[in-house]
């Protein structure tokens, strides 16, 4: 057995016969030619069917890939047409009186290292389309042909490197994953396999063609990006395992996505993800969350050196909100405190940290730090649907304070005319035992309350959680927690506010129907457990 | 002569597909419109030289435009830059 480690750009499981892509060589020769006008018509010829055939591969790729990711191929005949490209090809033809082939073979080699000095890793894979064009001119200069896909069917592709256009026009049907040794994750085949929903594992390293053959068993892991080359009896099952698991999440994916998040007497219920980062947004659109229930904006200032920007901060705000085009986001403030590192806050060592100087206690004592991020809330909250939910609530007092600063921030932005929508949603946690208890009074304030049951688990049954003694103690299904969320979830009802819970029990699914009995309105899981989620509501009954 | 500078949103800076648009814009006027970054000009109607500038997010391009037609030019020119970039 054999084992190489690439990029997995699709994630997915292959197990097959390997079938080695070879290109047809093209050695190009230099050789003096003494009609150059000759010559050049054959260039033009040649670019006239190059044209034609990015054109169909063009249609085949906006059939099985869509149009954004087609739109590769309308630059390709962009480059094809690009002054300085020609220029290059005819300048060499007609001053070194040279062939075509060596004169277009010679222009790719210099706008490929190009790009592939520049520092931009984006920019450097599109050294790739640059000779992608360059082959495709040359092959037609010869009989039009450009390399096949191979006939096999039901193979594992292996190359040394594959083009974007060699990508399309393997026949999706017939290969069940592709592994090439170079390319980056940057590069528009990667981009292709991912919308083709190919299985496929990149960059390998150079080794890899030389030690496989025609017909050798491989597993190909898009996940980790491990390739197997004839794999142990021990190595197969686990990834055959692994492939079984896979296929079924698909298949859930499948039976549940787009489907609503109703129970069988026709209660509905909101199913929204939590994420942790901008990384996560793409799970979340997979996973067909209706919206984002927690976005926790920590890591925003985790592991720098200083309080990042509000623009830095608007910038992601703003992506988020894109990226879900008027699905909710549910955004909270700043939640960092002495048990989460971060030296440029200047926080103190503390005793008790649970219980210490964190979350909206550090944004009243210091309201230029929370100001920051609530101004590039605002700002951003124009691109979608926002709302903006308050950590680590305890009193009145607190939200009637933060109501005020973002009152302040409204007229700031007021008076230099930048814009805010005026439906942005506000919410509060509920994760201490006393936001639940006067929730009859916080509830007026606010649109929303969203339950953190991590915390009020802690803070209620007085156990620390990162104590692993204490596991005994800690009953996360403690009566004492459910009656704080009925309770919120009564008063949040009374006045008028929705109520969802964000911590872990929201994808505890023997608690479910109890949430759903109380009335809960929104269920904020991590997003592999959204459509497990929505499952299981439409399995419930409420009637009985 | 019309120049106007411009701060590039679009997150991975002017890359193929806008490059490719950009040229394409460029190329329906008579007169010569030129970017500038960092000192480096390069002529807007060349797509590969447009992409070579490497221009990425937060930085900011001078755009001049010379020629007969260059009060539209310019104009398309600004358009052009704050729909896609």
């Amino acid at each position: 057995m054999l084992r190489f480690s690439g990029k997995g750009v699709y994630g997915a499981i292959a197990i097959g016969k390997i079938s080695v892509f070879k290109k047809q060589e093209t050695h190009i020769r230099r050789s003096h030619i003494a009609d150059t006008a000759a010559e050049l018509e054959r260039v033009r010829a040649a670019k006239e069917k190059a044209f034609v055939q990015l054109s169909e591969i063009y249609e085949k790729a906006l059939r099985e890939v869509g149009e954004t990711n087609a739109q590769i191929f309308e630059i390709h005949m962009m480059m094809l047409e690009d002054d300085d490209y020609n220029d290059s090809i005819r300048h060499i033809i007609e001053s070194q009186s040279v062939n075509a082939e060596y004169a277009i073979a010679l222009t790719s080699k210099n706008f490929t290292a190009m790009f592939a000095s520049m520092e931009d890793s984006y920019m450097q894979a599109r050294a790739a389309d640059v000779k992608d064009i360059s082959d495709r001119l040359i092959a037609c200069m010869e009989q039009g042909g450009i390399s096949e896909a191979p006939s096999d069917d039901n193979v594992i592709i292996c190359a040394d490197d594959l083009t974007p256009s060699e990508t399309v026009l393997l026949d999706k049907e017939k290969i069940l994953a592709f592994v090439t040794a170079h390319g980056s994750s940057n590069s528009h085949t990667a981009i292709l396999a991912r919308n083709m929903n190919i299985p496929a594992v990149i960059g390998v390293g150079k080794e890899f063609i030389q030690s496989i053959r025609d017909g050798d068993m491989a597993a190909v892991d898009g996940f980790t990006g491990e390739v197997f080359i004839n794999p142990n009896s021990k190595t197969l099952a686990a990834i055959e395992e692994k492939q079984r698991a896979d296929l079924e999440k698909k298949e859930l994916l499948k039976k549940l996505k787009g489907k609503e998040n109703i129970t069988l007497d026709g209660t509905r219920v909101n199913i929204y993800a939590n994420i942790g980062g901008v990384d996560n947004i793409g799970a979340v659109i997979l996973n067909d969350a209706g919206g984002i229930g927690l976005f926790r904006s920590e890591f925003l200032y985790l592991e720098r050196k200083d309080f990042p920007t509000e623009q830095e901060q608007f910038e992601v705000y703003r992506k988020v909100l894109v990226s879900m085009s008027g699905k909710k986001v549910i955004i909270r403030t700043l939640d960092i405190g002495a048990d989460k590192k971060v030296d440029y806050f200047g926080l103190d060592d503390e005793e008790n940290p649970a219980l210490g100087f964190r979350a909206i206690r550090i944004c009243l004592t210091r309201p230029e730090i929370f100001k920051t991020q609530l101004r590039a809330l605002f700002r951003a909250s124009v691109f979608g649907n926002l709302g903006i939910m308050f950590p680590m609530i305890t009193s009145v007092s607190e939200l009637e304070r933060i109501l005020e600063i973002c009152d302040e921030v409204k007229t700031e932005l007021d008076e230099k005319n930048i814009e805010y929508s005026e439906n942005i949603e506000i919410g509060i946690m509920i994760e201490t035992p006393a936001a639940a208890i006067i929730s009859d009074r916080l509830a007026p304030m606010v649109d929303f309350f969203s339950v953190g049951t991590n915390d009020l688990t802690q803070y209620t049954l007085a156990c620390d959680r990162q104590n692993p003694k204490l596991e005994p103690f800690c009953d996360t299904h403690h009566e004492a927690v459910m009656k704080l969320i009925e309770l919120s979830a009564k008063n949040a009802h009374a006045h008028g506010a929705w109520i969802g819970i964000c911590g872990e029990l929201a994808a505890d699914l023997s608690l479910t129907e109890r949430f759903l009995r109380m009335g809960i309105d929104e269920l904020s899981v991590s997003p592999s457990y959204v459509l497990r989620t929505r499952d299981a509501v439409r399995n419930i009954d409420l009637r009985k | 002569m019309q120049t106007f500078t411009y701060t590039i949103k679009d997150e991975i800076g002017i890359h193929a597909r806008p490059a490719g648009l950009l040229a394409k814009t460029a190329k329906q006027f008579k007169s010569d419109i030129l970017i500038e970054k960092n000192g480096k000009m390069v002529n807007a109607t060349k797509l590969m030289m447009l992409m070579g500038l490497g221009v990425r997010c937060g930085e900011t391009v001078k755009v001049s435009v010379v020629g007969e037609d260059e009060t539209e030019a310019a104009a398309a020119m600004k358009d052009f830059f704050e729909k896609n970039l």
